[in-house]
């Protein structure tokens, strides 16, 4: 039945090809072109498409094989030289690729399912009147609107990104650590976004692997065995040689990397992804405004304006000192440290490293240099492994996929894509209340229909997105008529509501996930 | 939020979402000049009726050009198109400027097209589709059901794909029929009839689906007549007063001359189009794979001998209907009726096959599994016009989504994981049919043959000599089964008793357990 259901979300996601997509779309022909035309050794110095490859090498590896099946359906989108090349069987085509790469993440969700069903059996089956969590997971995971939303309408491959993930996660559940490490390094050869979350992953690897527990869980200092630890560095040792050596033995590794890590790029994309940077541009913007209006400050230092104009660049704050890569880093490493200890010296296995690892990719899409809006599905798709299980990250998890999958409208502008979007997250908000409203309300009696979980405050701030919504789609443009003066003022708003969320969000998760149990 | 609103609203939702990305998909004629498709047709109403006065609509005149679409539907049709016309102009004068805007195309202007069809489908057709399953349909007591019924009738990939592919608002025509059958099973004859004539002042495909009304309304005012004269009368000369005002209102703009009535209806009803158009799944149409009717007979013979036949075929649903009349026949009346106009009956449109497919949705309660594989076929049958359309995608995902929708909602499995508390809910068959091994076979064949239809027209090119030959093959294999159906539901009709859908309701009653035991036997059939 779980596969019937993934093929009906499927057709869903079928009937979306003719949907709008971005200059993704773009990015990835020119990607299967530079495969499919190029020796090896130039994937990563070719700059005739402004869109250079900038993805690991595995990746790049699995656009060439889409390419031996593109030849047959329109060799022209395979020629280097044809910029923004969209025929409709390009499209099709395309489209095809990711709803067919997708089943990756049928088959490791369907295998988690599987799995969770034998875990929780015995706990489960008393259960009255709820769904089955199967099915919950099941939904929860596949028909996830943020992947929807930019798999296929702004074009992306993150469902078998995602896929792979989930497979690691379950088979470093189920104590196969070796074929977990294997599919996390592999992983990171694909999209090294997920370098976000490797710390997770290494800390519990290391912890499992090299040493034992006894029998509270606790690690056993002298069962270190160096035997173990080798053989796990190996097998991601292996993956990484295998992805990257070619270019080493080319003496292309800096290149190859300089490609990978573009700091050039600006502190916030052009769409201010809803993080700690949102804020503290805001709060400098509000300071600048404010002295100017106030005569504090000299002239020359209002000139800074217009962060939000679109452009993807450096920007020097105006009164706060201005952010270097450097300092999201180290900042992101602090904050990242209490979790990974706290992971260490966690007695309870599989659901504190899911949560660990959700925590890490928090932290960097907080703090992160240059984070795009989409890393938050990075928080939502790994949280939505554990929300069957406990009440307060169920609530977490409701919180933040409404709040930032909303943070993902401004992706898709247009207005064609409009009602769905909305119809879709709605959708998706309405049966994850309910469903995990009534598994976890079971017990308490309460009868909480409108926003089950949720406090008085945090009803109210998500009642506020409809305001929020109807501001940017009709008051800002019909009544107040500033679309021509403050063309941006919307996705600030939109951008600097979400954030807020999103940092209480991190806070009550931050005192979850320290100070329970 | 309570469990109702939330399934509720989760339906509408998963409606409006999947006709939206229909929406996205291409309309008939996008991009093909000179003539373009119906999209354009309707843009073209809109701009003649924006601009010309009243009398003009329907008159060829200087501008008013009837060789380049020419209105001809009825007047609700006229009127609707006024006020999108209206609408239009205020968004975007330019587009139904007179004249100039012809053949005109833009992103937001599809985008204005498919919003006006989304507005009156959500006014009109969806809140009757909930109305009948929840409130009208005697075979279903639980509401797990009948949420599973609405979510399927939703979500008929026919009617979506033209409404939202093709471009049409067959929703309008079709829900204010829904209203009327509604109005009828809750003794609201009145108003029944009322919403009837709407329907049919709207489309005048509309008369596929007149017979049953007239055969059950007049039945009822005779079995009153036979009780009591004066109360059969009183009701008759309601009813009869109701549609004519009614028409008149409609008509009233149209009234003022005998020449403009006439010319009105001429362009209702044109003869001069020829037997049928394109390749339609009808009985003349697969029947001219062996004899050429368009080049043996003339025209006027041609409409007398489908005007026969198509008579002599409704006699016997009518006349049970007539004399017995009852909710369940007139239901199977009105796909009888349909199935023999669109099978039978002068210039058809492959489309015609909606108003055949609408009373086979308002069945599914009681045949789950027929009515499923009517509607498959339906659908399928529009195929070589999805096709011209560049509907494909759209027309292979919805059907596949549609079919598997049905397949999960109905499967023991789903239900249980869904309803855990819930042990005595009624189960809608749709596989697990006692003893219909013999059935389950004939619609996986059928099934295939479709399948392999379809691959066979995407992907193969036809012989030279005959470029229409796969179209006309796919026409014919729906026509066969239309014909099989039509015996079917014809059977259906005559053997149903007055009040059988009460006894039939309780045979489809099952608890989980019973469920479960057929469960465990198909379970032993496959180890064995």
């Amino acid at each position: 039945m779980l596969w019937r259901i993934s093929l009906a979300i499927s057709c869903v996601k079928l009937l979306l090809v003719y949907a709008y997509h971005s200059t993704d779309f773009e990015v990835h022909r020119n990607w299967m072109a530079i495969t499919n035309s190029l020796p090896l050794d130039e994937w990563y110095i070719s700059d005739i498409s402004q869109w250079t490859l900038d993805y690991p090498p595995v990746f790049a590896w699995m656009e060439k094989c889409f390419t031996y099946v593109a030849a047959f359906i329109d060799p022209q989108m395979l020629i280097l030289d044809n910029l923004n090349y969209a025929s409709n069987s390009t499209i099709a085509f395309q489209r095809l690729s990711v709803i067919v790469t997708d089943f990756i993440l049928v088959y490791a969700v369907i295998e988690y399912a599987k799995y969770y069903k034998k875990i929780s059996k015995s706990s489960s089956e008393s259960e009255g009147n709820n769904f089955d969590p199967q099915l919950v997971l099941t939904f929860l995971l596949l028909a996830n609107v943020g992947l929807l939303i930019v798999d296929h309408i702004h074009f992306q491959y993150n469902g078998i990104l995602f896929g792979i993930l989930i497979l690691s996660i379950l088979r470093i559940s189920q104590d196969c650590l070796y074929e977990g490490a294997f599919w996390f390094a592999l992983l990171l050869n694909m999209k090294h976004i997920y370098l976000y979350i490797a710390p997770a992953f290494g800390i519990y690897l290391l912890r499992n692997a090299c040493f034992q527990s006894d029998k509270d869980g606790r690690i056993i200092w002298t069962s270190f065995s160096f035997q173990r630890i080798f053989f796990l560095a190996s097998i991601v040792a292996s993956v990484f040689t295998i992805s990257f050596g070619p270019f080493l033995l080319k003496g292309q590794l800096f290149q190859v990397l300089g490609r990978l890590f573009p700091f050039k790029r600006g502190l916030c994309h052009a769409y201010w992804a809803p993080n700690f940077w949102t804020l503290y541009n805001v709060l400098d913007k509000g300071l600048a405004i404010a002295g100017s209006r106030l005569n504090l400050l000299p002239s020359n230092m209002t000139s800074a304006a217009a962060m939000t104009g679109g452009l993807v660049r450096e920007y020097e704050h105006s009164i706060l000192p201005t952010v270097k890569p450097f300092h999201t880093f180290l900042l992101t490493a602090l904050s990242m440290l209490p979790l990974v200890l706290r992971l260490w010296f966690s007695t309870k296995g599989r659901n504190c490293f899911v949560e660990c690892l959700s925590m890490c990719a928090f932290c960097a899409f907080l703090f992160g240099w240059h984070v795009h809006e989409k890393a938050v599905l990075l928080i939502t798709i790994p949280l939505t492994l554990v929300v069957l299980d406990e009440k307060s990250w169920a609530k977490i998890f409701l919180l933040l996929s409404f709040v930032g999958h909303y943070s993902l409208f401004p992706l898709i502008y247009t207005s064609a894509e409009s009602p769905f979007k909305c119809g879709v997250f709605l959708m998706y908000t309405i049966f994850s209340f309910y469903s995990l409203g009534k598994r976890h309300l079971r017990r308490t009696k309460k009868d909480d229909h409108f926003l089950p979980l949720m406090t008085v405050t945090e009803k109210i701030y998500l009642v506020g997105f409809a305001l929020l919504h109807v501001y940017n789609q009709l008051l800002h443009h019909y009544v107040f008529r500033l679309n021509s003066t403050l063309p941006f003022l919307p996705l600030l708003f939109t951008s600097l509501y979400c954030a807020l969320g999103v940092f209480y969000i991190w806070i009550i998760s931050l005192k979850t996930f320290l100070l329970n149990r | 939020m309570k469990d109702v609103t939330v399934h509720l609203s989760l339906i509408i939702l998963f409606a409006i979402v999947i006709r939206w990305t229909i929406s996205l998909h291409p309309y008939s004629g996008a991009g093909k000049p000179p003539m373009f498709g119906d999209y354009e047709a309707q843009r073209h109403w809109m701009e003649i009726t924006y601009n010309l006065p009243v009398g003009d609509w329907y008159q060829n005149t200087t501008d008013n050009d009837l060789q380049y679409w020419g209105l001809d539907y009825p007047p609700l049709t006229a009127y609707h198109s006024w006020a999108l016309g209206i609408v239009s102009h205020s968004l975007n004068s330019s587009w139904v400027e007179l004249h100039k805007s012809r053949g005109l195309e833009s992103y937001d202007h599809k985008l204005f097209m498919r919003y006006s069809v989304l507005v009156v489908d959500l006014i009109v057709y969806l809140p009757a589709v909930f109305v009948y399953f929840l409130f009208c349909s005697p075979g279903l007591h639980d509401q797990y059901s009948q949420l599973v019924v609405c979510t399927v009738a939703l979500l008929y990939p026919g009617l979506m794909l033209i409404d939202y592919g093709h471009f049409q608002y067959n929703c309008v025509s079709l829900g204010f029929a829904l209203w009327g059958v509604i109005g009828l099973c809750k003794g609201h004859d009145l108003l029944g009839s009322l919403a009837f004539v709407l329907a049919l002042n709207y489309k005048q495909m509309e008369l596929y689906h007149a017979v049953p009304f007239f055969c059950y309304l007049l039945g009822k005012c005779i079995s009153h007549f036979r009780k009591n004269y004066h109360e059969g009368m009183v009701k008759f000369v309601k009813l009869s007063a109701v549609v004519l005002a009614s028409f008149c209102i409609c008509w009233f703009p149209f009234l003022q001359s005998r020449e403009q009535l006439t010319q009105v209806l001429h362009r209702l009803f044109p003869f001069a189009r020829g037997l049928f158009e394109d390749k339609v799944a009808n009985v003349w149409c697969s029947l001219s794979l062996v004899v050429k009717f368009k080049q043996i007979l003339s025209i006027s013979a041609l409409t007398k001998i489908c005007l026969t036949t198509t008579l002599l075929l409704i006699i016997p649903s009518s006349l049970d209907l007539l004399f017995r009349p009852s909710i369940p026949k007139f239901k199977l009346a009105l796909v009888n009726s349909s199935l023999i106009f669109f099978l039978f009956s002068f210039q058809v449109h492959e489309k015609s096959i909606l108003l055949a497919a609408l009373p086979v949705l308002l069945l599914l309660p009681e045949n789950f599994f027929a009515c499923i594989w009517f509607l498959l076929i339906s659908t399928f049958s529009m195929l070589p016009l999805l096709v011209n359309d560049g509907l494909t995608i759209a027309f292979l995902a919805s059907t596949l989504l549609f079919y598997l929708l049905c397949d999960i909602l109905t499967c023991v499995e789903f239900q249980q994981s869904v309803n855990r508390c819930n042990q005595n809910i009624t189960r809608l068959k749709f596989f697990l049919e006692k003893q219909s091994q013999m059935l389950f076979a004939a619609f996986i064949v059928s099934v295939t043959g479709m399948v392999i239809l379809t691959f066979v027209l995407l992907a193969i090119r036809p012989p030279e000599r005959y470029p229409d030959l796969f179209p006309v093959i796919v026409s014919a294999y729906s026509c066969a089964h239309f014909l099989m159906f039509l015996v079917y539901f014809h059977w259906c009709q005559l053997t149903i008793s007055p009040n059988s859908f009460l006894s039939s309701s309780n045979d489809r009653t099952e608890s989980i357990q019973d469920n479960l035991s057929v469960k465990r036997q198909h379970k032993k059939l496959k180890s064995n």
